[in-house]
């Protein structure tokens, strides 16, 4: 087989490979989108009053300001949990850490419905979370129904995307840089601020991003554990199709929601992959429970 | 780090595991932490099995008296039963979809390079960053043009391209140990591309692929955004049903439901674990 013959004959079947995959993908992600994009710009002619509603019809605007403000609470919680746990990751030996690495993964083994199911029976009213405040005085602390029970919920599914990614980036700091900034006389937190806080932020603001987009698209917990006088984007964007049935309104909202995550994720992608990253995290499901 | 560190204790003249622990030793709060943060973690999970026996209708944690008539609900009742029965039917087929469509868009970009073939990795891949409810909203409308909805076909295609991306990333990870000059012996040896694929590819990569198709299964097994719009009357999975039980019927056989459902997603995902070991026992 000489390279001549092979060379022009070998991508066009290779490309033939892929055209089943993206086939599939056309027709139930692109097509349909594609399609939404239409309905939002053309009913009933072409015109941009459906995104121009967005900004002006006062619901929308709130509901977009409590989404963010919730996904940036739990983009905060998840970071001040997530860089301590991390960071103890890289400290231990191969044993413990292997077994936090597999801890980390719990949520993604736990389906969505257990999941979501058990964080109603803990917050509920009568539930262990509510006992705990009573027996410390105070009495009436129910988190089910709330945006606070939906951060909860929410941080502690997010949590992987925020360990995976400061792990990665922690893990290759040499701790030796901590111990000669402290050998050099500089105090504990000064070592950490100066030295390892600026070779981790990689990773930090990987781990910041992708928490914050993932948590922009969330419909199950808050339709489950918060309120639906403080929906989400996501439980508007339902209720625009299947019960107001503004096709074109929902899609220029779904649209504002596609672009907003795919202009975060692809600024995410310049801090170390954050589409692998996913992927990455969601093999290791398998990959690393050694 | 809370002790004063001195260049003379880091004299490697002391055993290493004594050095690091005295030189650098692992904060109590960090301990505390790690520990907390673990248990949030696992939270949810510790919750739901025993909750599973609690005997009460109202459905409290800790549960006062056990029993099993959550889990015998499950097993007669036809709705749970259907329901379980439609998303294995769901996953399955999906899951043999994704995976053979997958496996072999990672062998074609395997072997190509440039932009282009960039530009359709992440097209494949797009599907895991773009929010659960914009894809459900987008296909719920398509499919009701195209009379999809409630569908078996509807289910198993929808689910299919969320699995995509799952195989793809463990198919292409298994073949970045593959060595491509083993396909030219094969063919120097007389066989067809299809046939080294099948003989000598396939039994390579084998463990990404399995790793995949598990992936591709549990996504569509516990899918349950898309699988709320697309329900019908006739045909709904089991996610939907268990949100369903929590929304509108409160029917505590949902926490025999969700015990069954992680343990169960816990066994699968221990499957590619097993294999992998006899394999390195051989």
């Amino acid at each position: 087989m000489s390279t001549t013959s092979r060379t022009p004959r070998r991508p066009v079947a290779s490309w033939l490979l892929l055209v089943p995959a993206l086939a599939l993908l056309a027709g139930i992600l692109l097509v349909p989108l594609f399609q939404s994009l239409l309905r939002s710009v053309g009913t009933p002619d072409f015109t941009l009053d459906h995104y121009a509603s967005l900004f002006t019809d006062g619901v929308t605007i709130t509901v977009l300001g409590r989404t963010a403000a919730t996904a940036a609470i739990v983009t905060a919680v998840t970071f001040l949990l997530g860089y301590p746990y991390a960071y103890l990751m890289t400290r231990v030996g191969p044993r413990l850490r292997g077994v936090l690495l597999v801890i980390v993964l719990i949520p993604f083994w736990t389906s969505v419905m257990a999941r979501n199911f058990a964080w109603i029976i803990i917050l509920q009213r009568g539930g262990p979370v509510q006992s705990v405040f009573e027996f410390f005085g105070a009495d009436d602390v129910v988190f089910y129904g709330s945006v606070v029970g939906v951060t909860i919920a929410m941080s502690q599914v997010l949590l992987p995307f925020m360990v995976l990614p400061l792990f990665s980036s922690l893990g290759s700091i040499d701790r030796k840089l901590l111990l000669a900034a402290r050998g050099l006389g500089s105090s504990p937190l000064v070592a950490f601020w100066k030295v390892y806080w600026p070779l981790s932020r990689g990773g930090v603001v990987s781990g910041l991003i992708l928490v914050f987009t993932l948590s922009l698209g969330f419909y199950v917990t808050p339709a489950l554990l918060g309120s639906p006088q403080q929906s989400l984007i996501a439980q508007l964007l339902a209720q625009r199709t299947t019960q107001l049935l503004d096709f074109a309104g929902a899609g220029a909202l779904g649209m504002l929601v596609l672009i907003v995550t795919l202009v975060l994720v692809a600024w995410a992608n310049r801090f170390g992959g954050s589409i692998s990253a996913i992927g990455v995290v969601a093999t290791s499901r398998t990959k690393d429970t050694v | 780090m809370s002790t004063t560190v001195t260049p003379d204790t880091a004299r490697p003249s002391r055993p290493t595991r004594r050095r690091d622990r005295g030189v650098d030793p692992i904060p109590f709060w960090l301990k505390a932490i790690g520990v907390l943060v673990a248990l949030y973690f696992i939270l949810p999970t510790l919750v739901v099995i025993p909750l599973s026996f609690s005997s009460g209708t109202a459905l409290q944690f800790p549960p006062k008296e056990l029993t099993l008539r959550w889990y015998e609900n499950f097993f007669t009742n036809p709705v749970w039963l259907t329901s379980l029965g439609n998303s294995f039917l769901v996953a399955i087929l999906a899951a043999l979809l994704a995976t053979v469509v997958g496996t072999a868009a990672a062998v074609g970009l395997s072997r190509l390079t440039g932009r282009l073939a960039g530009i359709a990795r992440t097209l494949l891949m797009i599907s895991i960053v773009t929010p659960a409810i914009v894809i459900a909203v987008a296909v719920y409308i398509s499919f009701l043009q195209w009379h999809l909805t409630g569908t078996l076909l509807g289910y198993v295609l929808a689910h299919a391209a969320l699995g995509v991306p799952f195989v793809l990333v463990a198919v292409t990870s298994a073949l970045g140990g593959f060595d491509p000059k083993l396909l030219r012996a094969s063919a120097s040896l007389g066989a067809s591309p299809f046939s080294s694929f099948v003989r000598v590819t396939l039994p390579l990569i084998s463990r990404g692929v399995l790793s995949g198709a598990i992936f591709a299964f549990v996504t569509s097994f516990d899918e349950v955004v898309i699988a709320l719009f697309l329900r019908s009357p006739t045909f709904q999975t089991l996610p939907v049903q268990m949100y369903n039980s929590v929304t509108y019927e409160l029917d505590p056989t949902i926490s025999a439901s969700s015990s069954l459902v992680v343990v169960a997603v816990t066994i699968i995902f221990l499957v590619p674990q097993l294999v992998g070991n006899r394999k390195k026992t051989r």
